[in-house]
Order: structure tokens, then sequence, then C-alpha cells
């Protein structure tokens, strides 16, 4: 029996998906939101440390599972069909609300000058860097949206490279960890401008769920007591309210379906029980994350649109960036370790621009609570006993004693960094996988060097004894992981990007893409308010534009 | 964990036995330290068992009193391991993380948890190991003529350095790499010996007790927990 058909399907529930089905859904428009995930609750989360979405040593708690390969080609020719624990595999859990269920809810604005690096810092040789199609002004009020509606506490009056805002964050900061209180003063005598980190956590009650407990399972888990907020638990149950939407969880996206006029039709998905079904609707919305997202356009091929959909001019996939994290563990002779959570706590902005040597930079914060098996692979290196009786008095010695501080370095987006579907490997739905390849650009490994240094001063300031400099970026591998975007670039020129910028596919007038996707570069930040506040424009605009089911939409 | 690895006569003095009814076509077992422990909750180690391995259990629970009795396919306690992969597995894992005023990596069940992971999600690696632990015997016959368990300490060390380093002699080294193996070795004694109880190692919560970390390991729970009188 074919489904009832519907105004609008939106595909993914994440920090994109979930607000688009609402803001829809509240305007009246009837919605499907599919997820390909189930629906988990904090009780479903068995605050395992070797197996959550921070570290998957024996699996991710969200998902995706075993039944999710994808193909990563390494610059040497060689091919690997990897699981989704695997470091290119680029992760993002696979659930009602995405990653916004388990992340550790860092809630960053964008600086101005991040939607005009290009204009800021001029061309970049062997990069598709270019400035966004809108501006830190355009986006805004509907930052401000996400902040109320979500949830932010926080205080950056303290930030004085931020962005204007024309109103406070509504909850003010948790309490300062100990962290907090010796980086506080360490940063302001080397006349740095910390503050507490934005994050989208109650710190008291809001939104009718209760304030943080301050436990250490954080990042990378559920929360215990729903006080970290998240599109499940925000704007989806209030979507559903409106009954205007209707969730499907553990439906896998086959391909969106264009009639013979070059217009959207609908999605065609298997449902929980494996049944391929054909959602018809007035427009679509794909919010599936980076590689997701640029995969099922991808996997969306028809005589009209022999080369997937949105793809004419091959954009579809391309600039999968991610960020570069870099930073220092420092070594100290007092105790660090409060076991109050989350941990970040206080962060810096004075390297995020005007860096000598190199385009952009990034923020620096101090690190989530580690557990001692991260503490193990966290803090390494040079003069860091492996094992042994010498690791054993190490950890001893100073796993309460250590401190991070680390942040993510805005990268260089590159055209040949890129997702595309591998005709040879499929899932466990047929579905043609992702295939990921790709490299960094030099300026990534020149800005992670610069903020790793600094990050080294500001630990030696505030006091370590030791301090070890990391970075995780190598020029011959690409990006991406959980910060993924770029792959659907947003641009005025149909020639140059994929979504026009109020994220619709420009050669198809029902079709968006509202995710990660979008960014033409991704911040010196953690991206996910960036992403909401898009949502939140684009839902604005779609609501404002559309004519009704028989209209174009 | 193998009912019957735990089963040993001081395990059998500090734990007592339930067995709950069936549920879902499973059976649970619950293993509870007993009341001198500070903590009455070992919730952690309630392990599950597919019904035949619970009637060997069961057997094996009722032959608690004399001796162990295997019940793996291969006639040993161990899922994956033979007996002598197991003897040489726990003196390397208790060389990377010696015993010393804390238990080592083998008291704490590292290889208990690694030989559950090779029948789980680390499956892709039985042959590494298996290759990789006679690998180990090699080296140690080619530089001190014994097996690696017959050792003293600064051999067993030294043959563990070469394997780091890659310089250990051995006819499996020809063909495949040592000190990627020792990776292996390495970090999964960690994730056993630092990780979740629930997988098999950092037995009672052993290494989170040695690093000072409230157990069990969740704020707000622990008020909640029995009170216990000593």
């Amino acid at each position: 029996m074919a489904l009832k058909h519907v105004n609008a399907v939106v595909v993914g529930s994440g920090a994109g998906g979930g607000i688009v089905a609402k803001e829809l859904a509240e305007a009246g428009l009837s919605v499907v939101l599919l997820e390909r995930g189930k629906w988990f609750t904090s009780f479903d989360d068995r605050k395992d440390d070797l197996r959550n979405q921070r570290t998957s040593a024996l699996g991710a708690s969200f998902g995706p599972d075993e039944r999710n390969p994808r193909v990563y080609a390494d610059n040497s020719g060689g091919e690997h069909v990897i699981p989704s624990n695997h470091w290119a595999y680029s992760n993002n859990a696979a659930c009602v609300g995405g990653g916004t269920l388990s992340y550790g809810a860092m809630a960053w604005r964008y600086m101005e000058k991040d939607f005009r690096l290009r204009s800021t810092y001029g061309a970049v040789e062997g990069s598709t860097l270019e400035d966004w199609p809108i501006s830190y002004s355009d986006l805004e009020p509907f930052y401000e949206k996400a902040e109320w509606e979500i949830g932010v506490s926080g205080d950056d009056s303290g930030n004085i490279f931020c962005a204007p805002r024309r109103r406070p964050l509504p909850m003010p900061p948790l309490a300062p960890n100990r962290g907090f209180k010796i980086l506080e003063p360490a940063a302001k005598r080397l006349g740095l401008h910390p503050f507490p980190i934005p994050m989208l956590r109650n710190s008291v009650p809001y939104n009718g769920r209760g304030a943080c407990m301050r436990c250490r399972w954080c990042v990378g888990y559920a929360c215990e007591v729903n006080a970290k907020c998240g599109t499940q638990n925000t704007v989806i149950p209030r979507a559903i309210e409106t009954r205007n939407c209707e969730l499907r969880s553990e439906c896998i996206a086959k391909e969106v379906v264009t009639d013979e006029r070059g217009r959207v039709r609908g999605v065609a998905y298997f449902d929980s029980t494996g049944r391929l079904q054909e959602q018809t609707s007035d427009l679509v919305v794909v919010s599936c994350s980076a590689v997701e997202s640029a995969r099922l356009l991808l996997n969306s091929k028809s005589r009209l649109f022999p080369n997937g959909l949105g793809n004419r001019y091959d954009w579809v996939g391309r600039n999968l960036q991610g960020h570069s994290y870099t930073g220092a563990a420092g070594l100290f002779d007092q105790e660090i370790y409060d076991d109050l959570g989350p941990g970040a706590s206080i962060a810096i902005c004075d390297f995020n621009h005007g860096n000598p040597g190199f385009v952009g930079g990034g923020l620096l914060a101090n690190e989530f609570l580690r557990s001692p098996y991260q503490v193990v692979t966290g803090v390494a290196g040079e003069g860091i006993p492996r094992w042994g009786a010498a690791h054993k008095d190490f950890m001893r010695r100073y796993f309460k004693r250590n401190m991070t501080v680390m942040g993510p370095m805005q990268e260089m987006p590159m055209f040949e960094s890129r997702v595309q579907v591998d005709g040879k490997v499929k899932d466990a739905w047929g579905i043609p996988v992702a295939r990921i390849s790709g490299r960094h650009h030099p300026n990534d490994l020149l800005g992670t060097e610069f903020m790793a240094g600094k990050a080294e001063a500001w630990l030696k300031e505030a006091g370590a004894t030791t301090t070890i400099r990391f970075h995780w970026t190598f020029l011959d591998i690409p990006s991406g992981g959980q910060h993924q975007a770029g792959t659907c670039r947003m641009g005025d020129d149909p020639k140059t990007s994929v979504v026009d910028k109020y994220c619709r596919v420009h050669e198809l007038d029902n079709l968006y893409v509202i995710d990660g996707s979008v960014h033409v570069t991704n911040g010196g930040f953690n991206p996910v308010l960036t992403i909401m506040a898009i949502a939140y424009r684009a839902s604005e605009n779609l609501v404002k534009t559309w004519k009704g089911s028989h209209g174009r939409a | 964990m193998h009912f019957t690895m735990a089963a040993s006569a001081e395990l059998r003095r500090m734990y007592s036995i339930c067995v709950t009814p069936p549920r879902d076509g499973r059976h649970s077992l619950c293993v509870n330290r007993r009341l001198d422990s500070e903590r009455v909750s070992f919730v952690e180690s309630r392990l599950t068992f597919s019904r035949r391995s619970f009637l060997q259990a069961a057997v094996a629970a009722a032959a608690a009193g004399g001796v162990a009795v295997g019940c793996g396919k291969n006639g040993t306690p161990w899922r994956f391991f033979t007996v002598d992969e197991a003897r040489t597995l726990a003196a390397v894992t208790d060389q990377i993380i010696p015993p010393d005023q804390d238990p080592g990596a083998s008291w704490a069940g590292v290889v208990n948890f690694i030989d559950r992971q090779l029948c789980g999600p680390y499956k892709a690696l039985q042959q590494t190991y298996r290759k990789g632990l006679t690998g180990v015997d090699q080296s140690s016959r080619g530089l001190y003529a014994k097996s690696f368990v017959d050792l003293a300490s600064e051999q067993q060390i030294d043959v563990l350095r070469q394997l780091e380093n890659g310089k250990a002699p051995g006819a499996i080294w020809k063909q495949a790499s040592s000190s990627e193996f020792f990776g292996y070795l390495v970090d999964h004694t960690m994730q056993g010996f630092y990780g979740d109880p629930r997988h098999g190692g950092n037995r009672e919560g052993v290494s989170w007790k040695m690093l000072g970390l409230p157990y069990p390991p969740i704020r707000g729970r622990q008020q909640n927990a029995p009170k216990q009188k000593t």
C-alpha cells in the first residue's frame, strides 16, 4: 500500500534535520522525519569507557553498526573496507538526535572572519578556499534562536573576539572546576582573554529539564539526567507534539526519487523491517551530515541526473573537511582531576585569526574529563613510558595530575578530498557505500604547530612541569571526522557550489541539503551551533516561500 | 568471563554465586562479592550465558568444590586461546603492567578480556594473536633458549623490547611485523586493565582503585548503593 503523500520528507534527525522537522511542522506542513538509527534514552547507554562515541575501541554505542561499512582509499592506491570505529570512517552517531545525543556540546558561534576567509587572507594555492555567500550578521538572529530554543549556558562577555550579539546566553555557566581555576589566571598573566565555554547543557533547570549533575560521563555518552541539550530532547519532541510530524526511526534512505520533469518526488527507503518503501512528498530535505548526505545525493541517479542529484558540475562530495585538532598535554605537581564533569570549562579565542604565517586558526580549550584508558592513549609520546613498571608508576603519579589544552584548527578545503560512492562495496541493504579519499593542505600543519605551541605556553604558565605537544594531522590522509563538513558547498554560482544561500540545491527547486555539508569553511570552532543556525535560517525561508502542496515549494 | 576461571580456591572464598531464573531464553549468572568487600555491588560482572554455556557453567558451579571443569570448545577454559597461549599471554601482559603494590594485568583478567574480544569485536585479529604468541616463544627461544614463561623477568623484558623495536628473532617475524603485534598487545592490555570490568578485565575495578577513582563510577549513584556493614 502506498504511503500517504506528505509535504516534506526530512532525512536525518541530527542537529540540522531535527530543527527543520520542527520548524516545518510548526508552520503546518506535514513532515516525515526519517532516521537510520534508534531513539535511545540515557537508560540505554551503559557508560562504557571502551564502547562509546568518543572511544570506540570495542564499537560505537550509538552506531552505525557493522552493517554500514565504508571504503577508505589511501593515496598509494590501496582501498580498505573499514568499520565505523576506523579513524578514516568519519563516524557520526546514527540515532535520533544524531551527534547531539552524545556530543561534548560546545556551542560556538563562528566569528565574522570565518565567513570571509578568502577576502581576509586571499586565495590559497591548492585549496578551494572561498567566502560564504552569507555573512555573520545574516546568521546572528538564528544563532540566538538556537541558543534559546535548544539551550546554551555560558558567559562570553570576557571574549573580546566574539562577534556582536544582541542577546546574552539564556543560562549562566557551570561553576568552575579546578582546571578552570588554574588556567584562568595563567591565561590572564599571558595577556590572553579566557572565558567559560558556551555549552548546549543546562546549568540550571531549563526547558522542562534539570541541570547538569557534573558527572564524569559526558562527551561520547547520553546524558544520565537529560541535561545535555540535543535535538532529541528539544525540537524533535516539539515537532511530534504538533501532530504534523511523524518520526520513523531505523529507516535507511536508499535514494531521493525524481520524476520525469526533473523534480524531486520523494524518498525511497528501507523501513525497520527491511521493506523498500517510497514516501512521496512535495519537497525533500537531506540532513544526513557531510559524508552520508553526499552519498545519498550521489546514489540518487536517474536518466536526467546520471551523476546523482545536484552534481552537474561534480561538486557533490568535494571539499570534505573536519578539523585539525592540536594542542598539548601538561604534567603537574598538583592534582587537577576533580571528577567534576564535563571537564572542558575554559577557552580562549586569541588565536582564531591574525596568526603569523598561515591562514585561520582555532580556539583553545581544556579537555573533557578523561577515563584512565583515554589518559593512556591521550597523554603519550616521547618521554612518556608506554609499558612496564615505569608506565604503572606514571599512571599512579599523573592520572590526576595532567591536563590537556587543545582546539580545532580551521582546515583549508581541498577539491580532491572527497566522498564518492563505491560501485563494488554495498551495505547490508545493498546500497553502495561511501568511499572517502583525500589529503590535508600544508596550511593545516602550519596552524597545528603554531597552536600546539600556544597550548604548551599556556600550560607552562599554569605550572606544568612537563608538556607534550600533539596533533593528529598528517598531510597524506583525508580529513572529516565528527566535525565533517563541506561536501555540498553553499554558494551563489551553480558551477562552483551545490546549494544556494538558503540551502536549496541549485538544479532542483524542491530539494534541500541542511547540515554541515553546506559549510564553505568550517571555522576554528565545533560546528554544531552553526549547523543549527543554518537550519533555522533555511527553514524560515522555506516556510516563507511555501505556496502549498500544489504550488512550487 | 568463564566461570571456571573465577572458581579458583581464592575466588570461591571471596564470591558467592547466585543463579537467577531464565529470562528471554537466556540465563544470567551473578557473581557477588562476599561481605568482606567494601562494596556489595558487583553488578558489572553480571554475566549472561547462552543456554549451553549456562549448563556448562552450572556444572562448573556444582564442581566448584573440586577440580575446575573446562567449558570452552577446545577443552580449555578459554574461548579462543589454548592453555599454553594463555600462559604466554599472561606472562607478557604481566610485563606490560606488572604486579607490584597493586595487582598486575593478569590478576586483573586481561587475558580473559583479550580472549573475549577475540571472539567479538577483535575477531579479525585471531590469527594475528595465534601467530604472534607463537612468535613470542620463537623469539624467546632464539634469544635465551627457553620458552617465554620460563624466562627471568629481565629476560622477558628484553624479549619484549626487541619485539617492540622489530628486531626480535623468529621465523614468524619474517612474515609479520613484531612491533605491530606488540602494539596490539600493549593497547589491548591497557584496555583490559583500565577499561570497564564488564568486558572481562579490570577485575573489581582494580585499576580505578589504584588511581583513586571512585567506584562504582557514576556520581549520584554512590549514595543510592546499599550501605555496607563491616
